[in-house]
């Protein structure tokens, strides 16, 4: 296997993106700006011919950098399916996780503000949990990953409207160093 | 002694308060009467004498009309409107007060004792009849004269209406500060018109679900210091706190049993599915008494401690079910009226369920029967939340939105009063009021 260079960057974030609740001052990101996970190399093949047909080469899907620098996964009132829309995103941080045995994560659940607040933190575990399985699925371990739920304590933004609500209904993807 | 002709001559002593950190010299919280009574009682409480050599030590009398006036079932007379201001029952001219359509009249004054201690002695007197009413004096360390003049206020409303007082017992809530570069969470402790605000918790990180000690000495919380949940217990007067459960996953939703000796907890121990255990404090036995798949959450035990509601939405949507708090039993489904009942707390007499309630899409505080399975709507916000019993039974307490920030608000049980009670700056949320002292 690969012996990945473990390099990362940590990507400050203005506090005021967030309005408020700002999860501390910096959130850590997979390097994905140079050499990512290498790609297998392929074995030298004897590329005669075969009637136009080459060899067949083996390869690794290298997760696009900017699907791993999208960091939040949106879910609908009161539901904790994951929507197809970030099926590619999870399935390339579970990839990367995968590859990189000593990256771990943290999946921070929350909800919108309505409804009961202990309730909240139920939905936002619950969709943390949905997140933590379909990294699993792709490979990760579960011992790189690990889930808190803030329920509807920690706004990405204030106001209570749809627009609002829809933004903070979420699961967060906070790389740890 | 004034109170000598009558039998009604009583005396209480009023300790001293704990003390915590002084919050700000002001109240943080202003309350308003949204909905009163529609004929509130007219009432006139006279500045209370004062016998002794400098100037009184506490305004009583402006205390008590402020608490009767906030109680939205009085409305007091303006001391600009008072004909004269007797402090003895012999100089009471009943006639003025009746020709200010005033229905009852509180008089008294302050006689000082030894060491920094006062008697406040009051009598009140129906003035349709002239009858006395009530006749009390009580003495108090001059520290504790304004609970004891929401002492004063207790008794009076509870012979004028027959309802327990509740202005000296006190509320706690969550109050957030967003006004800084970051946001600050604090547990705040105050006087139930909401002066005498002392912070308990001062945290960065939110801080949520308080809930009072039957003894009023100590509150659970929930924190999420150091980036994960945990319960803490914490002694008021002291400020010692106990971290009581940092289990692996959620750990929330704390609330006292009736003895104080057990607390029902949220926790998601490591496979994220949240269920209702009972931590026995003294012996830290932990005791799970559901077992489901689905969320469930927000635990309260009835008055007997026999039994715990929680919310669960193993049949969909939220509701409330029931379990025997001792564990191994099952839980029965309570209420029926909607498709989301959720943070049940219960009435003092065991009967109702505060709840939150969707209704038509708003979120507002219901009230449901636990043996018929109704809910009757209270409120009328969108985003009401956080409800509980005043210790009298007669109102709840409970959290909404006004002007784009989280304020206080409540409800008589009968739906006739609505207050809003608003924080000077910030928002605040998760109210819980705390219990009588016995006196």
């Amino acid at each position: 296997m690969m012996n990945h260079r473990l390099s990362f960057v940590v990507t400050i974030f203005a506090c005021s993106l967030f309005l408020s609740g700002c999860p501390g001052s910096s959130v850590v990101q997979p390097d994905t700006s140079g050499d990512g996970p290498p790609i297998d190399s392929a074995p030298e093949l004897n590329n005669r011919d075969r009637g136009g047909v080459d060899g067949a080469q083996p390869f690794r899907e290298d997760p696009l950098p900017d699907l791993l620098g999208d960091l939040v996964v949106y879910f609908e009132y009161d539901l904790s399916d994951i929507r197809s829309e970030f099926n590619a995103m999870l399935a390339a941080h579970g990839r990367y996780l995968a590859n990189n045995p000593s990256a771990n994560i943290r999946l921070e659940g929350h909800a919108d503000e309505r409804g009961s607040r202990e309730y909240n933190i139920g939905l936002g575990e619950r969709r943390a949990q949905a997140v933590r399985r379909v990294l699993l699925l792709q490979g990760a371990s579960g011992t790189q990953i690990s889930t808190v739920s803030y329920g509807e304590e920690r706004p990405a933004i204030l106001g209570s409207d749809e627009e609002a609500w829809k933004l903070n209904r979420r699961v967060e993807l906070v790389y740890q160093q | 002694m004034i109170n000598s002709r009558h039998n009604l001559t009583g005396w209480l002593l009023i300790g001293a308060l704990w003390a915590l950190i002084p919050l700000m010299a002001n109240a943080e919280l202003v309350i308003k009467i949204n909905r009163g009574v529609e004929r509130p009682v007219p009432i006139a409480v006279v500045p209370f004498g004062y016998d002794g050599p400098a100037a009184a030590p506490f305004d009583v009398a402006e205390l008590v009309a402020r608490d009767l006036d906030n109680s939205g079932r009085f409305q007091s007379l303006p001391r600009s409107l008072l004909v004269s201001q007797p402090t003895r029952g012999s100089d009471v001219d009943f006639q003025d007060w009746r020709l200010l359509k005033v229905d009852v009249v509180v008089i008294g004054r302050l006689e000082p004792l030894p060491g920094n201690r006062h008697s406040i002695i009051f009598q009140v007197f129906n003035t349709l009849t002239g009858e006395p009413l009530m006749s009390f004096r009580m003495a108090s360390d001059d520290a504790a004269l304004r609970r004891a003049s929401h002492r004063v206020a207790d008794m009076i409303y509870e012979k004028l209406t027959g309802i327990a007082g509740v202005f000296s017992t006190e509320i706690a809530y969550i109050a957030v500060d967003r006004s800084g570069g970051e946001t600050r969470h604090r547990l705040i402790v105050a006087d139930a018109d909401g002066e005498n605000p002392r912070v308990v918790v001062n945290s960065p990180e939110p801080l949520m679900s308080p809930a009072w000690s039957p003894d009023g000495r100590k509150l659970a919380y929930v924190s999420f210091e150091g980036r994960r949940s945990a319960v803490y217990v914490q002694t008021l007067r002291s400020g010692n706190r106990e971290r009581v459960s940092a289990r692996a996953g959620i750990n929330g939703a704390p609330a006292f049993s009736p003895d104080g000796r057990r607390l029902a907890l949220t926790l998601s121990r490591d496979d994220g599915n949240l269920d209702v255990y009972v931590l026995d404090l003294a012996s830290q036995v932990l005791t799970r008494l559901t077992w489901d798949p689905a969320i469930d959450t927000e635990a309260t035990f009835s008055p007997d401690g026999e039994e715990v509601f929680f919310t669960s939405d193993r049949a969909g949507g939220p509701q409330i079910y029931r379990v025997p708090s001792l564990g191994g039993g099952q839980a029965t489904r309570v209420t029926f009226d909607g498709n989301y009942h959720a943070r049940p707390r219960v009435s003092p007499d065991g009967k109702q369920l505060a709840v939150v309630f969707n209704d038509r899409g708003n979120y507002r505080i219901g009230l449901a029967d636990i043996e018929r399975g109704t809910t009757q709507v209270l409120t009328r916000g969108r985003l009401d939340e956080s409800p509980g019993f005043a210790p009298n039974g007669a109102e709840i307490i409970y959290a909404t939105r006004a002007d784009g920030t989280g304020v206080l608000a409540s409800v008589s049980t009968d739906g006739r009063i609505a207050r809003q009670i608003a924080a000077v700056s910030g928002e605040v949320r998760e109210p819980i009021w705390g219990p009588r002292d016995r006196y």
